[in-house]
């Protein structure tokens, strides 16, 4: 039998595979002890990117806080595809309340635990991009002004999935949605709108702020892990691929949100207290349209006709967001 | 103790009594001499352990109190008006999660237009979200309610909203006698939670329910609303044994005994009603008052006995059900089906306007004889009203109607017999 030959990057994902690492590195769910925060059973559609990115995320503040957690969840899909009662995935105490007021049920769960002298009992709340950035904004504001010990993480897949894909404030310039239809003269969702909610989040002068993706889980993970050894309001943008609203296949949720990130539309970064301190650079630049061919909701900018103009607007953002973080060096900005 | 208090100060003071662990804030008048209170007793350390959160709307205040009641603590909040209606989707989400918070609701009318005065419109639009709601006739009963508050809401695990007439009471000077810490601490236990987010025992709080279990879970909030009614009897009558007053109660009567006028209102305007029953009984009308504390759940039953032998009900209300007519008529009338008695509604103190003695002695006088239709607002200005329904037929673009009446009324005292015109 001919020996396979270990190739270092057997996914094309750049990433080390676990056993070639030092145990204490390996991803937390390669423990046996993992937590399954988020259990099997749950009723997400394949390749739910959220889904993934939730259950990394809850394992590894599970395993940051020695299972001391309570997670608060807002309504949308994660909410939904979990827990239709009496089944519910969830193994961590978990309690939804409502849409946009996540951030404030949360502070109020850190306040009971720590009156209650329960203040190693950590919080994490989840909501996805609508939860966020519209309908809890006012909330999440609140939240990190009074720096509530809280650690909150959006699931961003740019749109309102749970209600059949209609735009919110993180939907990206030209994707098509139910409410930003690909027709006139502009098709899919203007340019110059939208939130960029880890700079706001940054300018509350909060503790921590990160940006991750799923198509790397082990940075995910480590973000997580660092965001719970701190207190005070913390902030993890992920950003979750939804095969059913982006018009993509199952199969390639990772894909995309690796050549969302290299791309550098989706800039991948950490900042400690009002500084970014690490940011993901980009090992192979790949042009904006690698990541938008693949997805449907991009499809009117390569059909009729290709949309050269809008792509290279897409462009354009994606290089201002490489700039901006220096996503690249120097002399590797050529594509 | 008895002390001379504003009744904000004297329910503050009787919520630190019951030590709640968190508190948010939000301002809105008149509720906001309330949290000032409670923050100031928390910042002096008369009110520990307890954390006290300024937050930043009333949709984020209850929500607050939900997080930290489903953590296992008691919580507490205060609000009014378009506060209420700010965080009227977390009032419902606290009723139907089963959460024991506590809330003042200091009663204002609700806008357009902005009026911060005081009336009930603000209650009424939150009476079938499954919070339990008392009414406060003065400001000690205020401070007792809120002492039985968390014990009902606790023992129910229901959300209790304690409601007390915006400036008329909370803004008011009385006498208060406020009970001793440790018998409050004997009249109300420790919070035990029947679910709480803890790590040794996961649970998952607030899934969704499909239309295989919905009724259920409703009928069941609406069975407890039902122990209430016995809950609430029973808590009085043991809080009259341990601080020597009676306070609370479901319903409460005065000179109904041989009465054929029965006069039914919430809060602090049946004080007026009361004096305004006695001019009546002294110019010999049979005329009595039935006072309701427990607005949610509705006491029927002793409704119903309270007016069994009555001739004429006369709601009085500050609140109505726009382009129908009385709230609490609607529940009184459904009490008394099958009784004689016709059931008329009084509309009164819309947006702070006074309720006088005179103007109900002048319309009790009438129901007593016989002379009270269906529905009627009290001290109407049917000359302004009928002033700008003439504009708005004569122009189209006739303006703000608040606006043109308000100027009717400026022109009118200006110069009583200044022509009209705009």
């Amino acid at each position: 039998m001919t020996p396979t030959p270990i190739r270092f990057y057997q996914v094309g994902s750049f990433a080390v595979g676990n056993r070639l690492l030092e145990e204490e590195l390996r991803t937390v769910q390669s423990d046996p002890r993992r937590a399954n925060s988020l259990d099997r059973g749950h009723r997400a559609c394949q390749g739910c990117g959220e889904a993934l990115g939730a259950r990394y995320a809850l394992d590894a503040a599970v395993r940051a806080t020695g299972g001391d957690l309570v997670a608060i969840n807002a309504t949308g899909c994660l909410e939904v595809f979990s827990t239709p009662f009496p089944e519910s995935s969830w193994r961590v105490p978990w309690l939804h309340s409502l849409f946009g007021n996540t951030p404030a049920v949360a502070s109020g769960v850190a306040a009971a635990l720590r009156v209650k002298g329960r203040s190693n009992v950590r919080v994490v709340a989840q909501a996805g991009d609508g939860g966020t950035v519209d309908i809890g904004f006012g909330a999440l504001s609140g939240m990190f002004e009074r720096n509530d010990d809280v650690l909150f993480i959006c699931y961003d897949n740019e749109a309102y999935m749970n209600t059949g894909v209609q735009r919110s404030g993180a939907t990206p310039p030209a994707a098509r949605t139910a409410t930003t239809e690909a027709v006139g003269p502009e098709p899919g969702n203007p340019f110059g709108q939208g939130k960029d909610l880890p700079r706001i989040a940054l300018a509350h002068g909060i503790g921590y702020v990160a940006t991750a993706t799923v198509a790397d889980l082990h940075d995910l993970e480590a973000k997580v892990i660092k965001a719970m050894a701190r207190h005070g309001a913390r902030y993890l943008h992920v950003l979750v691929p939804c095969p059913l609203g982006w018009g993509s296949q199952s199969r390639d949720t990772i894909r995309l949100a690796r050549l969302a990130a290299e791309s550098g539309l989706f800039p991948v970064f950490e900042a400690e207290d009002g500084i970014v301190t690490s940011v993901r650079k980009i090992r192979h630049k790949v042009p904006v349209e690698d990541y938008l061919v693949l997805q449907r909701r991009f499809a009117h900018l390569f059909k009729p006709e290709r949309r050269d103009e809008v792509i290279a607007h897409l462009q354009a953002l994606a290089d201002e967001n490489i700039t901006r973080y220096g996503l690249v060096a120097p002399e590797e900005v050529e594509v | 103790m008895l002390r001379q208090l504003e009744g904000s100060r004297a329910v503050a003071e009787a919520v630190a009594l019951c030590r709640p662990e968190v508190v948010c804030a939000y301002p809105i008048s008149p509720q906001t001499h309330i949290i000032e209170a409670v923050g100031a007793l928390v910042r002096t350390g008369k009110l520990q352990p307890c954390e006290f959160l300024n937050v930043e709307s009333e949709f984020a205040a209850l929500s607050v109190a939900i997080g930290a009641s489903a953590a296992g603590a008691r919580a507490y909040t205060a609000t009014a008006s378009q506060g209420l209606l700010f965080m009227m989707e977390a009032v419902y989400n606290a009723a139907g999660l089963g959460l024991p918070i506590v809330m003042t609701l200091a009663n204002r009318a609700v806008g357009a237009p902005i009026n911060i005065w005081n009336d009930h419109s603000d209650a009424m639009a939150v009476r079938d979200s499954g919070w339990i709601q008392l009414f406060a006739e003065d400001n000690q009963e205020a401070v007792d309610l809120h002492i039985q508050a968390f014990r009902l809401a606790e023992e129910l695990s229901l959300p209790v909203m304690v409601c007390m007439d915006g400036f008329v009471l909370t803004h008011a000077l009385e006498r208060v006698d406020l009970p001793g810490q440790a018998d409050v601490d004997a009249f109300l236990p420790p919070y035990v939670p029947r679910q709480v987010l803890d790590p040794a025992d996961p649970v998952s709080i607030g899934a969704m329910v499909g239309p295989e279990a919905f009724t259920e879970v409703r009928y069941l909030a609406h069975l407890r609303q039902l122990d209430a009614l016995v809950a609430i009897p029973r808590l009085a009558e043991e809080f009259a044994t341990r601080f020597g007053r009676s306070s609370g109660g479901l319903v409460s009567t005065y000179r109904t005994e041989d009465a054929d006028t029965i006069v039914v209102a919430l809060g602090s305007v049946l004080g007026t009603i009361k004096d305004a029953v006695d001019a009546l009984r002294d110019a010999g009308e049979r005329i009595g008052v039935l006072g309701i504390t427990a607005f949610r759940p509705f006491p029927t039953d002793a409704v119903r006995a309270a007016l069994a032998r009555a001739v004429r009900i006369v709601a009085v209300e500050r609140a109505f059900s726009i382009g129908f007519g009385g709230v609490l008529s609607t529940d009184v009338a459904l009490s008394c089906q099958g009784l004689p008695a016709s059931v008329h509604t009084v509309v009164a103190g819309l947006g702070g306007r006074p309720v006088t003695r005179r103007a109900l002695e002048a319309v009790l006088h009438d129901a007593a004889a016989g002379k009270l239709g269906r529905t009627t607002f009290l001290d109407l200005d049917t000359i302004v009203v009928e002033r700008e329904r003439a504009r708005m037929a004569a122009d189209r673009r006739s303006g703000p109607m608040a606006e043109n009446i308000l100027r009717d009324l400026a022109t009118s005292a200006a110069s009583p017999h200044a022509e009209e015109g705009r």
